[in-house]
């Protein structure tokens, strides 16, 4: 479904990780590892801390221990190779989706992602490029950053809560991109409750601090 | 690299224009401000033109930090300074760039309008002259500066009224050499580039610290 492939050798090592929050303990003693082509989905109930570790895994949260380590694809670190969707879209509402899509193609690729137009098409919204993205309801604008993904490639995508907001139809679609970005080589670690569709995903259950 | 940062600068033009709140916002307050204060001291037109240069410096001063909150607040709340740290670029960078678009689209404006106003105050051509000039230079002192306390209040809700308080003392010492070069300019016992040359000084030193002052603010915030 992606014409880009992703190198081989991708995977995403991560030991002994602990972390806090506000010097509260989150998180301790995690450990796994994501190969190029897998799926990891992170589940818990609230509070686990998925969305600390998916920070975490984006670099927006130091460790207080361990390590977490991309090997292949060159010797760089892991934000520079991922994509973050978060509970915060990322748009900006006076912008269209269109300008926004372009300006994130920039920021986060080197120009060899679809073009927005082209991307808003797979998740069905051929039509809203030129609206604001405040007009918007919001799942499509969940649709809009999640088009993100696709025009700026890169390997490792951190997925909080992705299917929020998203229409049963909108799921089905997104998890055949999703299909897609696996079978290219690329890598998905996702904090979800609601099951994303993905067949023979791992899970790494948090149970969070007692 | 180049490209990515020319269109944080688009970005962030772009935005400004239709949000609004960024230029002319500005040089209406700073009309405003250079207004209120012949009411204040009376119509004295020697005394206004002795004060005027740091009547314009000041409003120059609000105005700048009139928008200057929302310098990183926007993208903090709706994510998008989590995806600018996951950019390819140091963050410094994009600090720099972003206080650049606000320098463009907020002091710009006031530096453009400063010599209309200077005659609203009775400055005579020299001194007009020399407002402008000090005002172009030292302007990104005071948005390079204004970052650093943009960025350590970034997560703060009512941030604002915070951020002036750590901000406007640091700003103490490009009025006091703005508003030098300016007077100088007029006349006085002080050469013009005196004072000038310091204030272009602390401009090119706040653009070279406050970015990696801003930028580790901006990290050690979550």
């Amino acid at each position: 479904m992606l014409t880009h492939a992703f190198p081989a050798d991708l995977k995403l090592d991560v030991r002994g990780l602990a972390l806090a929050r506000g010097g509260r303990a989150v998180l301790k003693d995690v450990s796994f590892t994501v190969c190029g082509g897998e799926a990891l989905l992170v589940t818990g109930p609230n509070g686990a801390g998925k969305s600390t570790l998916l920070r975490a895994l984006a670099g927006l949260l130091a460790p207080a221990s361990g390590e977490i380590a991309l090997s292949g694809g060159g010797a760089r670190e892991v934000p520079v190779q991922a994509h973050y969707i978060g509970h915060a879209e990322a748009m900006k509402s006076a912008l269209s989706a269109r300008e926004n899509l372009a300006f994130w193609a920039q920021m986060l690729g080197e120009g060899d992602g679809l073009a927005p137009q082209a991307a808003l098409e797979r998740f069905s919204l051929p039509r809203v490029a030129d609206l604001p993205v405040g007009w918007l309801s919001a799942g499509q604008k969940r649709r809009v950053a999640l088009a993100r993904l696709l025009v700026a490639p890169r390997p490792v995508w951190l997925l909080d809560e992705p299917a929020t907001a998203l229409d049963a139809a909108a799921l089905a679609g997104f998890a055949r991109l999703m299909s897609g970005h696996l079978a290219a080589g690329g890598l998905i670690v996702a904090a979800t409750h609601a099951p994303l569709g993905l067949a023979g995903a791992r899970e790494l259950r948090l149970e969070g601090a007692p | 690299m180049s490209s990515a940062l020319l269109a944080l600068f688009r970005r962030e033009i772009r935005l400004a224009r239709r949000i609004g709140g960024g230029g002319a916002m500005g040089v209406v307050f700073f009309l405003i401000m250079v207004t209120i204060v012949p009411f204040a001291i009376g119509p004295d037109l020697n005394l206004l033109a002795r004060i005027g240069p740091a009547i314009l410096w000041i409003a120059a001063l609000l105005a700048t930090l009139l928008g200057l909150d929302r310098l990183f607040q926007a993208d903090h709340e709706d994510g998008s300074l989590d995806l600018l740290q996951m950019a390819d670029l140091p963050l410094e960078l994009v600090v720099a760039v972003k206080c650049l678009a606000h320098w463009a689209v907020t002091c710009l404006p006031l530096v453009a309008a400063a010599p209309v106003f200077g005659l609203m105050l009775a400055l005579e051509g020299p001194a007009l002259a020399g407002v402008t000039a000090s005002l172009l230079v030292g302007t990104p002192a005071l948005a390079f500066i204004g970052a650093i306390g943009a960025a350590l209040t970034v997560s703060l809700r009512r941030g604002g009224l915070l951020m002036a308080i750590l901000v406007l003392p640091f700003t103490v010492p490009v009025l006091i050499f703005g508003v030098s070069a300016a007077s100088a300019a007029g006349g006085g016992t002080v050469p013009f580039a005196t004072p000038f040359l310091v204030l272009c000084a602390l401009t090119l030193a706040s653009a070279a610290l406050a970015p990696f002052a801003a930028a580790a603010a901006l990290r050690g915030g979550d």
